[in-house]
């Protein structure tokens, strides 16, 4: 395979005196969905925000298009090509839907692709163009992700880090915005870093996966070979085997510790 | 007609502690921070004009020193921000606040000693111009500051609305993160809100010194200012000027219909009923956020 467009080695990030990432290295392949996968603090979350430069590692590269970008100021990531569109939406919420773009636009200068991309937009989320003159604060949660996602395309990235998009919302609201993250991975060849508890719909739109526990990566794989790993199956898409009980379930180990 | 003579000088009035006002809710979007020295700035911008302008000083025409010292405080402020303020991120509220009025002592202090304690006025070309308009007198210099005040706030909306920094102003205040996530330098941008104050500070100081007198102590106005941005909603632009007018009509009217010790206290009163009756200011925006 080529070389990945973005490779992230040995990043060690902390809270203060707490460690939260320890020591992670994942590769993201250009026109790949990369899906991290983990429960609530396993430091997913964390490694987004140290890749997009609002928390700085204190050890470890991240190297991006060939070149190092960890340390940087946050808007200097953006204008090399990384997106974060981050966890709970994080919407400018007295602006209008159309504000919310431009701003997305940040970056950018040429007014004639960024119109164009916003007609992008309202392609993929016809709702948003219904919407464009209402505030984003009044938009329903679902409405709200799909701006948040709108917004970080607006940007033109090469690679958007996504953190939690299925957070809070109902199930069908989840299939339809993972559909149109499969439809813009496809039509656009839009790169993708996936963050998840919903491991499942996770890794049915990704192509590769990574594991991630207690701010370290314990498993990697193909999703398929994820999916069909029985420490997933049972841990993180709730499979039950045949006659399973409760308490085989609390006594079974995972194979990593 | 008496009362129209009061609402028009009240209203100049409440355009200057609107302006004032103004330049607490832009800091305060923009950084969460309240910058009690903003009285203080407008005072020191009327100083400056005062030195640049006033023949006893440097002398220089009116129209030239207009935005020699518009530049001086928008960078005064830029400064300030770059040096000091940035400087305290992370701490406490209270010791920004701390900061600033003490701020606002060695500025009071700074301007004393430069230009004195005496009350100067600024010579404008408007100065004791009268505008009659069918039996009523107005001052030229209370029209201009009106004037002056409408297309200031008609200039900062457009500039907030539809340019490009401005949107990112508006980003920056209402969610940071997302901000930087958008790849706005918020830190840059703060800097030109604090230099955006400033310059605002310098027109409110000019129009103050131009229809009156200006004294070191002149800055303390700022609380007036402070009660105005209250009443008016903090965080919101034209609530502020609205909390201005509202303010700077009261004033004359009270001490007009009032006994003289008690008509001072009526801004704070109604500042009292306001934050009684509608916490938020009157115009407030405060949505709560949805998940």
């Amino acid at each position: 395979m080529s070389e990945p467009i973005l490779k992230i080695r040995n990043i060690e990030s902390f809270y203060g005196p707490i460690m939260a990432i320890r020591g992670v290295s994942l590769d993201v392949h250009e026109g790949r969905i990369v899906s991290i996968l983990g429960a609530n603090g396993a430091g997913k979350t964390t490694l987004m925000k140290t890749i997009s430069g609002v928390m700085d590692p204190e050890k470890g590269q991240i190297i991006f298009d060939g070149r190092e970008i960890q340390g940087q100021e946050p808007h200097r990531i953006v204008h090399s090509g990384i997106v974060h569109v981050p966890e709970g939406r994080e919407v400018f919420p007295l602006l209008t839907v159309d504000d919310n773009l431009s701003l997305g636009a940040y970056t950018r200068n040429d007014t004639q692709g960024i119109e164009q991309d916003r007609e992008l937009v309202f392609n993929y989320f016809p709702i948003l163009k219904e919407r464009r003159t209402q505030e984003a604060g009044t938009l329903s949660g679902g409405q709200q992700q799909m701006l948040a996602i709108g917004r970080g395309l607006m940007a033109r990235p090469k690679i958007m880090l996504l953190d939690e998009p299925s957070l809070g919302l109902s199930p069908l609201l989840v299939q339809e915005i993972f559909e149109i993250l499969r439809r813009l991975n496809k039509e656009q060849g839009m790169t993708m870093m996936l963050v998840e508890q919903n491991a499942a719909a996770a890794l049915n739109l990704a192509h590769d996966g990574y594991v991630m526990e207690v701010g370290r990566i314990v498993m990697d794989g193909t999703a398929e070979a994820l999916m069909k790993s029985e420490d997933i199956q049972n841990f993180y898409l709730g499979v039950q085997e045949e006659g399973a009980r409760e308490e085989r379930r609390w006594k079974r180990k995972k194979t990593w510790r | 007609m008496d009362n129209l003579q009061l609402l028009i000088s009240g209203l100049a009035n409440g355009c200057v502690y609107g302006l004032i006002a103004l330049g607490f809710v832009l800091i305060y979007k923009a950084t969460e921070a309240v910058n009690f020295a903003q009285g203080d700035f407008m005072m020191l911008g009327a100083f400056v004009t005062i030195g640049l302008t006033n023949t006893e000083y440097m002398g220089l025409p009116f129209w030239l020193a207009l935005p020699i010292s518009l530049g001086i405080m928008a960078l005064l402020g830029y400064l300030l921000d770059r040096f000091i303020i940035r400087r305290m991120f992370g701490e406490s509220q209270t010791s920004v606040v701390i900061l600033t009025i003490a701020l606002g002592f060695v500025i009071r202090f700074v301007a004393g000693l430069i230009w004195g304690h005496e009350p100067q006025s600024l010579q404008n070309p408007l100065a004791g111009k009268e505008l009659s308009v069918g039996g009523l007198v107005l001052g030229l210099e209370d029209v201009a500051v009106i004037v002056v005040t409408i297309l200031l706030t008609w200039g900062l909306y457009e500039f907030f609305n539809r340019t490009k920094l401005g949107l990112a102003m508006q980003g920056a205040s209402q969610n940071q993160l997302a901000a930087y996530y958008m790849g706005v330098p918020v830190k840059r941008v703060q800097g030109f809100i604090w230099a955006l104050a400033g310059a605002v500070a310098c027109v409110a100081g000019i129009l103050f010194a131009a229809k009156g007198a200006v004294d070191p102590n002149a800055g303390l106005m700022g609380i007036k200012a402070f009660a105005a941005a209250v009443i008016g909603g903090f965080g919101s632009l034209p609530g502020a000027l609205a909390g201005g007018l509202i303010v700077g009509v009261i004033e004359p009217f009270a001490s007009r219909y009032i006994a003289a010790g008690y008509s001072q206290i009526a801004p704070y009163a109604l500042l009292l009923i306001v934050l009684i009756f509608r916490p938020h200011g009157l115009f407030s925006q405060v949505r709560i956020k949805k998940v």
